[in-house]
């Protein structure tokens, strides 16, 4: 099974698990981003996900053709979530099965390191003191909106 | 002359104030040459040197032909996980 999706309801890790595991496996891997309550010093609120979702969703399912070739992993499951999330919240969740660990592990590592570099998707973080930013990788601090 | 829509997300929709912009581009204008047109415009501040530009739902090389019946993207720097 290959699955990948951006979804507007919270995501459940277990239920992506449950759903690649078979008897053939010896490995399941899963990692799960969630909604960490600093950044940068900066108490963090919620964040809000957005996304270009057409495109995001067509470098999701050729990440995970590429995870395919690179790790002969076959079952994998991506759920990434867009809307305004609390704290502690899973954000992303990877799931790979293998019948050896070694590709599992190394597949959502893939995974999560390509989704960073080049899927359009978008974070605004809110502050307990009000403000809110639009998180920038590429630069030291983001751009403040107010 | 042709018109070509471009989409635009988040940081970069905040600053050029709304979530797509209408360039006029000559016919065999590349995606530098569009970018060249957006620097033109209030809210092109926020532009690093070399924006990430999507044609069809793909990243494009800068030298990339733009045509008007591209979907065209103009993408921030991404922020997912």
């Amino acid at each position: 099974m290959k699955r990948v999706a951006l979804v507007t309801r919270a995501i459940d890790p277990a239920a992506l698990i449950a759903s690649i595991a078979s008897t053939g496996y010896g490995a399941i891997c899963l990692f799960a981003g969630t909604v960490r309550d600093t950044s940068d010093g900066r108490g963090v609120s919620a964040i809000d996900y957005s996304a270009y979702t057409s495109m995001a969703e067509a470098e999701l399912e050729q990440i995970a053709a590429e995870a395919a070739d690179r790790f002969g992993v076959t079952s994998l499951i991506v759920e990434h979530r867009i809307g305004v999330l609390s704290l502690g919240e899973t954000s992303v969740a990877i799931a790979a099965a293998h019948a050896h660990r070694a590709p599992a592990f190394d597949c959502t590592r893939y995974v999560i390191e390509e989704i960073k570099k080049r899927v359009p998707i978008w974070k605004m973080e809110h502050y307990i003191d009000g403000t809110r930013e639009w998180v920038d990788p590429t630069r030291a601090a983001g751009v403040t909106t107010k | 002359m042709s018109t070509v829509t471009v989409q635009l997300f988040a940081s970069y929709a905040e600053s050029f104030g709304g979530p797509t912009l209408d360039i006029p581009l000559k016919s065999g204008s590349t995606v530098a040459d569009l970018l060249e047109e957006l620097r033109s415009l209030p809210g092109a501040s926020i532009l690093p040197n070399s924006p990430r530009v999507a044609i069809n739902r793909k990243f494009a090389s800068h030298d990339q032909l733009v045509d008007a019946h591209d979907e065209i993207a103009l993408i921030p720097p991404v922020a997912g996980g």
